[in-house]
């Protein structure tokens, strides 16, 4: 009796101290660059420095009423919600359209995804780098051409007004493709007899896509926002090639600000208060989307 | 069956599919026919078809004009580095996860779930000042030491080894193999896909990377390409070199390319498997 309680106390301990150590070098790991920075985060945003190498300050929460006060970043906070609306919404929707257009297997439509996927594999830097030219005035790709059509566009990125909206337009290009793999394999998932049974039923295109297609894609659409809305508060180095937030902070982005202030502005404080809107962003968005993100992730099942 | 080998889009929209498919291209061909344009500078740099008897010119002008094979080198250090560490600790995780019950469990699957969301872009600033306590600032292993731990890797190697049979495990198991030989005999040769799966996301993910090295490294040679392309690109913005700056991104950009050109199913798979399951 005495020996079978002994090893049945004994082995769940010996298993939880594998587990742990088997976690241990990914949790070190998380400890030091995620667990440990929004700690040391959350503190910066309520301390100043007064000088370089000087003291921190307990501040309270002047750090955020002078965020909020500052323009720019109310500026860069409209700018990003615009952005991901603006971004991640018609991304979606071109990348249903492709991936219904090229559903089909066959030599052509294999050659035209990989048309649509080469975008995701270059830098953002290197897509931005040809961008530059693309929204360069008169001589530029767009201007050139749109000129032979005796058309003349807006001033692409010196604009405030249209700058935005060109930087959305490169990164609608960079991810529509990365996004339409995803839905060529939700896409696997929807029974053809479905389909048939609606054409014999008389249903025309719209109606299939809207009571068979979209049903069934609903938790591929669900994944798409989430890592698109995602991407669009951590990916800025496309700004920092094409506008560094200019013209007049038309372009400027929660991130790129936040990387102003701590490398330009050297205002470790502010720059921390803007992090941390960023994270309750990031977790707003995680937190609404937990569901899809267990389904992914399997959890549940478990 | 699936409708992956039926029409399911009417004629019109694969017309316009293809038509945005050739738009689409437009970027990649001012590249390609701007990068050997033996005239670099001054208008006309913006035909799509090339007039011209090809030359290596810019490419040269580039390559001499930012140290390219040292950037190239600081770039594979970087992805292959941090791929080498994570793989291990992915893998170790993922078993976790995927195979030991233990109290705490539901928790740490909940922390790790943080770092989803949290890329360590997000958190550079502070991440900068541990990265810098931990004497790693302006080095190679600065930038590579938050991405050793890979929260996204551990939930796709745990989907991969739950669905491979216990009793495999237990066979081992009874003819005395421990837990690596385990690990290193069962479980690592069967979830091969997902191992690669996972290290195409992972090396693209950080071979593209810019703003993070940015934040970290100070001196020039140690440079990654991203950040060699963004400053070469300021330089010969001013000079209007637009042949030059073609050729040094077609040549930042080319090694990605060609790696998808050689293995282009392997590369749309892992993506697709590194979303849904």
């Amino acid at each position: 009796m005495a020996r079978e309680w002994r090893v049945a106390k004994w082995r769940p301990r010996r298993t939880t101290m594998l587990a742990f150590a088997m976690l241990a070098p990914s949790l070190l790991f998380l400890a030091l660059f995620t667990y440990w920075p929004v700690l040391e985060v959350a503190w910066q945003a309520l301390h100043n420095q007064r000088k370089i190498g000087g003291p921190q300050v307990y501040v309270g929460l002047d750090n955020f009423l002078k965020l909020f006060a500052d323009s720019a970043f109310r500026k860069a906070l409209a700018n990003n919600l615009v952005y991901a609306f603006g971004t991640v919404v018609p991304s979606l929707v071109l990348a249903l359209g492709f991936a219904m257009a090229l559903a089909k297997s066959n030599r052509v439509n294999t050659l035209v995804r990989a048309l649509f996927f080469l975008p995701v594999l270059i830098p953002l830097v290197a897509a931005a780098s040809i961008f530059l030219f693309l929204f360069l005035p008169n001589v530029g790709l767009l201007d050139y051409h749109l000129a032979k059509l005796a058309l003349s566009g807006p001033n692409w990125l010196g604009d405030p007004d249209v700058a935005l909206y060109s930087i959305m337009g490169l990164t609608i290009w960079k991810n529509a493709g990365y996004y339409m793999l995803f839905f060529l394999a939700g896409l696997q998932a929807v029974p053809a007899d479905a389909y048939e049974a609606a054409i014999l039923d008389g249903a025309g295109p719209w109606q299939r896509l809207r009571y068979i297609t979209l049903p069934y894609l609903k938790p591929t659409i669900g994944f798409v926002l989430v890592i698109g809305l995602l991407n669009v508060v951590t990916q800025v180095d496309h700004v920092f090639v094409l506008t560094k937030g200019g013209p007049s902070d038309s372009t400027n982005l929660l991130l790129f600000y936040v990387y102003q202030q701590a490398v330009e502005s050297y205002d470790a404080g502010r720059a921390a208060a803007g992090t941390l809107v960023m994270l309750a962003l990031l977790l707003a968005i995680t937190a609404s989307s937990l569901r899809t993100l267990e389904r992914s992730f399997g959890e549940r099942e478990a | 069956m699936s409708v992956a080998n039926r029409e399911i889009s009417p004629r019109l929209g694969y017309g316009a599919t293809l038509a945005i498919a050739a738009l689409w291209m437009v970027p990649f061909i001012w590249m390609l026919v701007a990068a050997f344009n033996p005239e670099s500078v001054g208008a006309g740099m913006a035909s799509l078809v090339p007039r011209y008897i090809p030359t290596l010119a810019n490419f040269a002008e580039a390559w001499g004009s930012a140290d390219f094979p040292r950037y190239t080198l600081n770039t594979m250090i970087i992805s292959f580095g941090i791929l080498a560490v994570q793989l291990v600790t992915v893998t170790l995780a993922g078993y976790v996860f995927a195979r030991i019950e233990f109290p705490g469990r539901t928790i740490c699957f909940y922390l790790f779930l943080l770092q989803l969301m949290l890329a360590p872009v997000v958190l550079m600033v502070p991440n900068l000042v541990m990265v810098a306590k931990l004497g790693l600032y302006d080095s190679l292993l600065g930038v590579m030491a938050p991405y050793f731990a890979s929260a996204f890797g551990t939930f796709l190697m745990r989907q991969a080894f739950k669905v491979i049979p216990r009793e495999l495990e237990d066979a081992a198991l009874i003819d005395g193999a421990n837990v690596w030989q385990r690990i290193g005999f069962i479980y690592l040769p069967l979830a091969k896909p997902s191992l690669i799966a996972f290290s195409i996301v992972s090396v693209t993910a950080h071979w593209n990377e810019f703003l993070w090295p940015l934040m970290v490294i100070n001196s020039p040679d140690l440079r990654p390409l991203t950040v060699g392309l963004a400053s070469f690109t300021r330089g010969a913005e001013g000079a209007q070199a637009w042949g030059v700056i073609a050729a040094g991104t077609l040549l930042v950009s080319a090694p990605l390319l060609i790696a998808f050109a050689l293995f282009q199913r392997a590369f749309v798979n892992s993506f697709v498997s590194s979303g849904i399951k």
